[in-house]
C-alpha cells in the first residue's frame, strides 16, 4: 500500500488517463474533497455513481446532515462515500475566559477589550481561510450567495463587510496582526502556551485528545458559534480506472459500518465524528455511541449545533490572494 | 593510480554541471519555455506575474537586509575574537567551545533559538513571573520580526564558528604571531596592532569563506522559514512556497523569481567587493597615522569574550531546551520546567524517527564517500601533477557562491522532463555537489601541509607511488580524512532545499522533517527531530575522532594529542 497525497494521486490518474491506462490503474481509492474532487467529477475519472447502493448507506443520515450529500457546494451524487464529519468548533481555556464571544460581532468586541489574545492560521492556509469563510457567515446579510460560484460583479461588494470586519479586528489580535500562526497545530501550540485564550479546529475532538495527551490544559472547553460553524464531510472516491474496485467498494462499505464508525470516534482512536444518524441504528449500535467517552472537552453531538454549508471553491481562491494582498505582504 | 589524472576534470564537471543545468533549468522556465507544462513559447508573462506579486519589493529587501547583516556581524564578531585573544589560552577555549557548533545543522539551531527567545521561550519563563511580572507569555514580536533581526541572529550565531575556522586555518599561512608581538612592542594595544598589522594580511585569505557566506546568508532557505519575516517571507522562501504549490502554472513565476534570487546574491557580492575596496582606500592613513589605541583592548576583550559566549550559549541553551520538550508532559508558562518527564513524544515518534534517520544515513554515506573518494583523487592528482590544477580546484566553490534556491529548482524541473524518479541515489547525487567543496576544503590543507619526507624514505626503500599513497600517506592522514568525512557527513545531513525539491518531498530525512514540523508548533515532536538532526552529525564527529584513535591504539606516533 502506498501513502500518496491527494494531489499526487489526482495527478496519477490524470497522467494514467493521457497514457490511455483506463483499466488497472494505481489508485484504488481516494480521501478527496473540494477542489479535488469537483476537477475529477468533471473530468469523469470517479467510478460511479455507488455510495448510495453501499449496504450500510442506510445508516447515513442524509436529512440531518445534508453535507454528506455536498462537497463544498458540489452535488456529490454517490461519486464519494462519506466516512467522517468535520465542523469547526472554537477552543477556549475556561480557567481564564468564562464567556466566550459566540459570534463574529462578540468576537471583535471581546478583542478590542482583551487585545493580543486571539489569531488565526495565515491564508492561504486551509484554516484560516474556513475561519474567513466563517467570518463571511458572520457578516453577510444573505450567505446564501456564497453557495455558488462568484459572480464578478458581486465579489467585491459581498466581501467588502468581510475586510472591513478584518480592518478592525486586526490592530487587536495576537502581535496586533503583524505575524500570524502558520497552520492549525500552530495555532493550536499558542493555545497550550497561553499566548491565547481562544483557537478553533475543524476537528471537534482536538482539544480533548490534545488534553489526554497531556499537551493542552485540562481547562479548554470548545464551543460553537450561536449561529452555527462550517462543516464538512469528508469523502472517499473510486478512479474510474482503479485495478481492484470491488475491493474499494467492500472499503468504503466498511467505513460506513456502526461499529467502525462507533471506533473511528473514540477520541483515543481517531476522534472523527461519525457521518451515521443516531436514530437510524439499531439498539445495540447506538449504545456503542453512547458508551464512548467523548473526551473532557468535546461537545456532545446535540450541542454542536448547525453545520453550515462549505462556500464555493471559488470563494476560498479568490479571498485567500485577496487576503494576502492586502495583509500578506505589509512591512 | 592513473586514474587520479581524470579525477579533477571529473570533480570540476560532477559540481559545475548540475549548477549550469540548474540555471538552464530556471532561466528557460523564467521566460515562459517549460514544454512539460505547456509553455512552448518564449514570453515575459513570468516576469509580469512576478512584478504584479506585491510582496515582491519587500521580500527582496528582506533578503538583503537580513543576508548583508548578518555577514556583517558574523564577520565582525569573528575579527574582534581575533583581535582581542588570537594566541591566548583562553582562544583556544573559544576555538574549543565554537567549533562543535559548526555540525549542528541550520535548522536545528534555528529551532531551538526560536524556542529560547519566544515571548513563551525558555528566557522569558526563566523570568518570569519574579523578574517581569509575567504570568503570561507577553505579546512581543520576536521570533518572525517584519526586520527580520532574529534570522540574523541566526544566521549569526552559525556562521561565526565557520568564519572562525577558516580564519585560523588562514592565519597558519601567515607569520601573524610575531608580527602582532612586534606590534605590541612598538607600544600597540594587542587589538589595535592585530587590526593594523594582521587583518590586511589575513582577509584576501578569507574572502571566499566570507563571500560564501554572504551568497548563503541572502538566499537561506531553512533558517528564513522558521525565524524569518512572513508578510511576505524573503525571497528564497518565497520561491520555495511557488515551486510547491499545486497548481503547477506558480513554476513559471517561480522560475524567474530564482533568476532575480542570482542576480540579487551576485548584486550583494559585488556590493561586498566595493565596500572592500573602499574601506581599504579609507582607512589606509588611519592604519599607518600610528594612533596605539590601547585602551581599546579593555573594553573590546571581554566584549569578545561575551559575544562568543552568546553564540555557543544560544545554540546550547537552545537545543537542551527542545530536548526538554521531547521528553516534556504539560508544560505551562511561566513554569521553567516541565510538570512531569515522559517518553510518550519518542514513543510515538520512534517509526517516523527510524525512517529518517535511515533516509538521512544512507544518503549522508553515498554522498560522503563519493566525496572523499573524489577529493583523495584530486588531491593525489594535484600533489604529483601541477599548481594548474589547484587552481582549476577553486571552481569547487562555484556551488557555495550560488543560491541553492536559484539552481536546485532547475535541477528538479530537468530531472521531471527527463523522467528520473525520484530515489536517494538522485537525492545523494546532489548533496554531493555541496558535501564535496567541504570535504576538500577541510581535507586540502592537512594533506597538502604533509610532510613529504616520509614519503621520500618510503620511495627509497622500493615503494612505488600507489605503495606510499595507501601503506604511509593514508594511515598518516586517516584521522584528518575521517574528520572531513564527518563535515560531510554533517553538510548532507543538514541539506534541506536539495533533499525537498529533489526528491519531489518523497524522500524524508531529518531536516526536512524537523523544517516540516517548525511551523507546525508542536514543540515536543519539534524537539525529538531537532535532536535526531542534531545527533547524526555529532555521531559522524565521535566516529571520526574515536576510529583512527582504535586503529593506531598500538602506534606510539598516531597518537592524537
Amino acid at each position: 500500500m502506498t501513502h500518496y497525497h491527494t494531489a499526487d494521486a489526482v495527478t496519477r490518474v490524470v497522467s494514467e488517463k493521457t497514457a490511455g491506462r483506463d483499466t488497472g490503474g494505481a489508485v484504488d481509492a481516494i480521501w478527496i474533497n473540494g477542489a479535488n474532487f469537483i476537477s475529477m467529477k468533471e473530468n469523469g475519472l470517479l467510478f460511479g455513481p455507488f455510495a448510495e447502493e453501499l449496504p450500510n448507506w442506510r445508516y447515513v443520515d442524509t436529512t440531518a446532515n445534508p453535507a454528506v450529500l455536498t462537497d463544498f457546494t458540489v452535488p456529490v451524487e454517490g461519486f464519494g462515500a462519506p466516512w467522517a464529519m468535520f465542523q469547526m468548533v472554537f477552543e477556549y481555556d475556561s480557567a481564564s475566559l468564562s464567556e466566550p464571544p459566540k459570534s463574529a460581532v462578540a468576537l471583535t468586541a471581546w478583542a478590542s477589550a482583551n487585545p493580543g489574545r486571539f489569531t488565526y492560521p495565515q491564508p492561504p492556509d486551509f484554516l484560516g481561510t474556513s475561519f474567513l469563510k466563517q467570518l463571511l457567515y458572520g457578516v453577510l446579510e444573505d450567505p446564501e450567495v456564497l453557495q455558488s460560484a462568484i459572480v464578478d460583479t458581486d465579489y467585491e461588494a459581498v466581501t467588502a463587510p468581510l475586510w472591513a470586519y478584518l480592518d478592525n479586528l486586526h490592530p487587536n489580535l495576537w502581535r496586533q496582526g503583524q505575524v500570524f500562526p502558520e497552520n492549525e497545530p500552530a495555532l493550536g501550540a499558542l493555545l497550550a502556551d497561553d499566548e491565547i485564550d481562544i483557537a478553533f479546529s475543524f476537528n471537534p475532538g482536538r482539544a480533548s485528545a490534545a488534553i489526554a495527551d497531556g499537551t493542552l490544559q485540562d481547562t479548554v472547553r470548545t464551543y460553537v458559534w450561536d449561529a452555527g460553524t462550517i462543516g464538512n464531510s469528508s469523502f472517499l472516491s473510486i478512479p474510474y480506472n482503479a485495478a481492484n474496485k470491488a475491493g474499494a467498494l467492500v472499503l468504503a462499505n466498511l467505513i460506513l459500518d456502526p461499529e467502525i464508525q462507533a471506533r473511528a470516534q473514540d477520541p483515543a482512536i481517531l476522534g472523527f465524528q461519525t457521518v451515521l444518524g443516531m436514530d437510524l441504528l439499531g439498539v445495540e449500535d447506538r449504545a456503542r455511541f453512547d458508551a464512548l467517552d467523548l473526551g473532557i472537552a468535546t461537545l456532545p453531538p446535540a450541542q454542536m449545533g448547525t453545520a453550515l454549508l462549505e462556500p464555493h471553491p471559488d470563494w476560498m481562491t479568490r479571498i485567500a490572494q485577496d487576503w494576502t494582498a492586502r495583509y500578506g505582504t505589509a512591512p | 593510480m592513473s586514474a587520479t589524472r581524470f579525477a579533477p576534470a571529473l570533480t570540476i564537471a560532477l559540481l559545475t554541471g548540475p549548477v549550469i543545468a540548474g540555471c538552464i533549468g530556471i532561466v528557460l522556465p523564467a521566460f515562459g519555455y517549460l514544454p512539460a507544462l505547456g509553455g512552448l513559447a518564449l514570453s515575459l508573462e513570468p516576469w509580469r506575474a512576478l512584478l504584479d506579486w506585491p510582496g515582491l519589493g519587500i521580500a527582496v529587501r528582506h533578503s538583503i537586509a537580513t543576508g548583508v547583516s548578518a555577514t556583517g556581524i558574523a564577520l565582525f564578531i569573528t575579527l574582534l575574537i581575533l583581535a582581542a585573544w588570537q594566541g591566548s589560552r583562553v582562544f583556544v577555549a573559544i576555538t574549543r567551545a565554537l567549533s562543535p557548533l559548526l555540525s549542528v545543522p541550520h535548522a536545528a539551531a534555528a529551532l531551538g533559538l526560536a524556542f529560547l527567545l519566544a515571548p513563551s521561550g525558555w528566557i522569558a519563563r526563566a523570568l518570569s513571573p519574579w523578574a517581569t511580572g509575567w504570568q503570561r507569555p507577553p505579546d512581543l514580536l520576536i521570533v518572525n520580526d517584519p526586520l527580520g533581526l532574529t534570522l540574523i541572529a541566526g544566521l549569526v550565531i552559525k556562521e561565526v564558528p565557520f568564519l572562525l575556522l577558516m580564519s585560523i586555518a588562514a592565519l597558519s599561512q601567515i607569520d601573524s604571531g610575531r608580527t602582532l608581538l612586534l606590534t605590541q612592542t612598538m607600544g600597540y594595544g594587542r587589538i589595535m596592532g592585530w587590526v593594523k598589522v594582521v587583518l590586511p594580511q589575513l582577509y584576501p585569505q578569507i574572502r571566499l569563506p566570507v563571500m560564501a557566506v554572504l551568497a548563503y546568508s541572502v538566499s537561506v532557505v531553512d533558517m528564513a522559514m522558521i525565524l524569518g519575516p512572513t508578510r511576505p517571507p524573503t525571497l528564497a522562501v518565497q520561491i520555495l512556497d511557488w515551486m510547491g504549490n499545486p497548481d503547477l502554472a506558480y513554476r513559471f513565476q517561480a522560475s524567474a523569481a530564482a533568476v532575480l534570487q542570482l542576480f540579487v546574491a551576485a548584486a550583494a557580492l559585488l556590493a561586498w567587493r566595493l565596500t572592500e575596496g573602499g574601506v581599504a582606500q579609507l582607512s589606509q592613513r588611519w592604519l599607518t597615522a600610528g594612533a596605539r589605541g590601547r585602551h581599546v583592548d579593555r573594553v573590546a576583550r571581554p566584549v569578545a569574550l561575551g559575544l562568543a559566549g552568546l553564540s555557543v550559549g544560544a545554540v546550547a541553551f537552545g537545543l537542551a531546551g527542545l530536548a526538554v520538550w521531547s521528553f516534556a508532559g504539560l508544560w505551562r508558562f511561566p513554569d521553567l520546567w516541565p510538570q512531569t518527564l515522559n517518553l510518550q513524544t519518542w514513543d510515538r515518534q520512534a517509526t517516523g524517527l527510524t525512517g529518517a534517520i535511515t533516509q538521512t544515513v544512507i544518503i549522508g554515506l553515498l554522498a560522503t564517500g563519493a566525496a572523499i573518494v573524489l577529493t583523495l583523487a584530486c588531491l593525489q592528482a594535484e600533489y604529483r601533477r601541477d599548481a594548474a590544477v589547484r587552481r582549476a580546484l577553486l571552481v569547487l566553490y562555484v556551488p557555495l557562491l550560488v543560491p541553492q534556491v536559484a539552481f536546485v529548482p532547475g535541477l528538479t524541473t530537468l530531472t521531471l522532463i527527463a523522467g528520473v524518479a525520484p530515489s536517494v541515489w538522485l537525492v545523494a547525487l546532489v548533496h554531493l555537489v555541496f558535501v564535496l567543496p567541504y570535504v576538500f576544503l577541510s581535507l586540502s590543507d592537512p594533506w597538502r601541509t604533509w610532510d613529504r619526507r616520509a614519503g621520500v624514505v618510503a620511495h627509497a626503500l622500493g615503494a612505488s607511488h600507489s605503495r606510499v599513497f595507501w601503506a604511509v600517506r593514508l594511515p598518516m592522514l586517516s584521522r584528518a580524512i575521517a574528520v572531513a568525512c564527518a563535515v560531510g557527513f554533517a553538510t548532507s545531513v543538514a541539506q534541506y532545499l536539495p533533499t525537498l525539491l529533489i526528491s519531489a518531498g518523497r524522500i524524508d530525512t531529518l531536516t526536512t522533517e524537523a523544517v516540516a514540523l517548525g511551523s507546525g508548533g508542536n514543540r515536543r515532536v519539534i524537539g525529538a527531530y531537532a535532536l535526531a538532526q542534531m545527533l547524526a552529525p555529532f555521531v559522524g564527529f565521535a566516529l571520526a575522532l574515536g576510529i583512527p584513535a582504535l586503529l593506531w591504539r598500538n602506534r606510539q606516533g598516531m597518537r592524537v594529542t
